[in-house]
């Protein structure tokens, strides 16, 4: 069920150049059913900045009645936001959308989860999942340049963890695609979260396998009322289309046009 | 009768609020956060005879106060719309204004003609104010003998009473208000968007990807108090007041302006339970007042 609640700010750090990971509480947490779900994050109570901000979440605990979201603070909203302190309540309408089948990959099997820049956090808790079910993870994750990396240590502790940099700063020099490409090809399933070019990249080069990728759009309402988000489908008619927020953002790979 | 009934051609509303059409889609995605009947009434997403895909994405920017849409009018289609949509609406205790739109005259008539026979359609809004797509919408909104032709050809084969959405992106709306009313329209519906742009600091360009779109939110309302305000002076026929409004204290400025009744439009996105918050609170904001009757606010400006 999709609730609206002002959760409680449990702290809030800046862990990589504007990029801040944000510990929310409350009874919303309880909700999630899915890795890969998203947020509706409402940065202030006046009405400027007017709209909510959709945030991925990158954690959950379900025991504290805790999750967090990872962002980068960017424009107005996110800067707000990032002001947040410890104690202070955030309104929050979610959880949104259907996230990452953990179930398309059994136990024993390999997946490699791809994930690029502010794209990488739904990863985070796909991949404890994953494990936890004994699925044995690969995790490759692009960031422009080393200042913005986070993360690498948390997803070690899951499984091989490759990092690559455009300007080589951190790890492998290049894309997501160059480190792919030296990888085991006998995984069973993949999973993807990134800028639209890259997933496009990823989809072509894992042509033959079976993935789910998370996209991202520009949204109004969140819950799929307003159809701001919409994308076209592989379908060849005109009309066919889906809205990234409530029927994704993960779809399976080949569904959405890139 | 409750002290929040209103009484409009077609509608008897048990409170004045109403989602705007376009913001709550056909009511369904609503329909997870609380009871729909709660409502005065809901205004569907606009529908055109053939499916439309609309516009494409980016679709929407965030501004000052408010925010640009151009979504272009997607909506399944007339049929589509009889099938699959209106039946499951139909089941609430609440009258359905089905917002029609088109490129011609031929296909606006064929829409309403259609749609104003669906069971619990009680009344239709007329939508000639689209800024967001190439052909029709805004072209006939914009031209007075334009307005009044459709206006009249919509009323003799419309089942239900017809309200038609104005545009505020005319010279004078007076103008326009007046012809519709001649056309026999049974009320206005007032204002859609004002058309709008947001630049890309980096790259110059236009974010929305049609270049403009319609500003809505609470930027918007000082321009749309204004306008029913003036209006509501010149036509005899009632209006449904909208543009920005986000609480109680909005819906008493429509009212006040001369608005019958109101719609609630992007504030939705903002906080789903909108609505019925608002219900809710205006009782005690007319005990503040010192209002018996809602109706007695209406167009207490006038009076000044």
């Amino acid at each position: 069920m999709i609730i609206q609640e002002k959760m409680k700010v449990v702290r809030q750090t800046e862990i990589a150049e504007h990029i801040f990971e944000l510990t929310l509480a409350g009874k919303l947490v309880g909700e999630i059913s899915s890795p890969g779900q998203f947020v509706h994050v409402r940065v202030s109570e006046t009405q400027e900045p007017l709209l909510r901000r959709p945030i991925s979440i990158a954690s959950i605990d379900k025991t504290l009645s805790q999750m967090t979201i990872i962002y980068r603070a960017e424009g107005r909203g996110t800067k707000l936001l990032s002001s947040k302190l410890a104690e202070e309540t955030v309104n929050v309408l979610g959880p949104l959308g259907n996230g990452f089948p953990v179930k398309e990959t059994s136990e024993g099997e390999t997946a490699v989860l791809i994930g690029g820049g502010i794209g990488v956090p739904p990863l985070y808790e796909l991949s404890k999942q994953l494990k936890a079910k004994g699925v044995k993870c690969i995790h490759v994750l692009g960031f422009q340049t080393d200042a913005v990396c986070f993360y690498e240590e948390e997803f070690n502790r899951l499984g091989d963890t490759y990092v690559v940099t455009v300007d080589g700063s951190r790890g492998t020099q290049g894309f997501v695609t160059d480190v792919m490409a030296g990888l085991e090809t006998d995984f069973a399933t993949y999973y993807s979260c990134g800028p639209m070019p890259m997933l496009k990249a990823v989809q072509n080069a894992y042509s033959d396998k079976k993935g789910f990728l998370s996209f991202e759009q520009r949204m109004g309402c969140g819950i799929g009322a307003c159809f701001a988000c919409v994308c076209h489908t592989t379908n060849n008619t005109e009309h066919d289309y889906v809205k990234v927020c409530s029927d994704g953002p993960v779809f399976p790979a080949g569904v959405v046009s890139i | 009768m409750s002290r929040l009934s209103v009484k409009l051609p077609g509608l008897e509303l048990k409170n004045p609020i109403m989602p705007a059409s376009g913001c709550f889609g056909f009511g369904k995605e609503y329909a997870n956060f609380y009871d729909l009947s709660k409502l005065g009434a809901i205004m569907i997403k606009a529908t055109t005879l053939e499916t439309r895909f609309g516009n494409p994405t980016p679709r929407v920017a965030e501004t000052a106060s408010g925010m640009l849409n151009a979504i272009g009018l997607q909506n399944p289609g007339l049929q589509s719309v009889m099938e699959n949509e209106l039946p499951w609406l139909e089941t609430f205790d609440v009258p359905i204004i089905a917002n029609v739109a088109g490129t011609e005259t031929a296909d606006y008539v064929e829409v309403a003609k259609t749609i104003s026979t669906a069971p619990n359609v009680q009344a239709l809004e007329l939508n000639i104010s689209c800024p967001n797509v190439k052909c029709g919408g805004i072209t006939f909104g914009t031209d007075p003998v334009q307005a009044r032709d459709l206006t009249a050809a919509v009323k003799k084969v419309s089942n239900v009473p017809v309200y038609v959405k104005l545009s505020p992106n005319v010279t004078d709306i007076k103008e326009i208000a007046k012809a519709v009313e001649e056309g026999g329209a049974d009320g206005l519906t007032m204002i859609n968007t004002l058309i709008g742009m947001r630049l890309d600091h980096k790259t110059g360009r236009p974010i929305i990807a049609n270049g403009t779109g319609g500003l809505s939110g609470p930027a918007v309302k000082p321009v749309a108090i204004r306008m029913v305000y003036e209006v509501s002076q010149t036509v005899g026929i009632p209006i449904i007041g909208m543009g920005g409004i986000a609480d109680t204290d909005d819906v008493i400025d429509f009212l006040s302006a001369g608005a019958s009744a109101v719609a609630v439009g992007t504030a939705n996105f903002v906080d789903p339970f909108v609505c019925p918050n608002i219900i809710e609170e205006l009782p005690a904001k007319l005990d503040d007042l010192g209002i018996g009757q809602l109706s007695e606010l209406i167009g207490r400006s006038h009076r000044l």
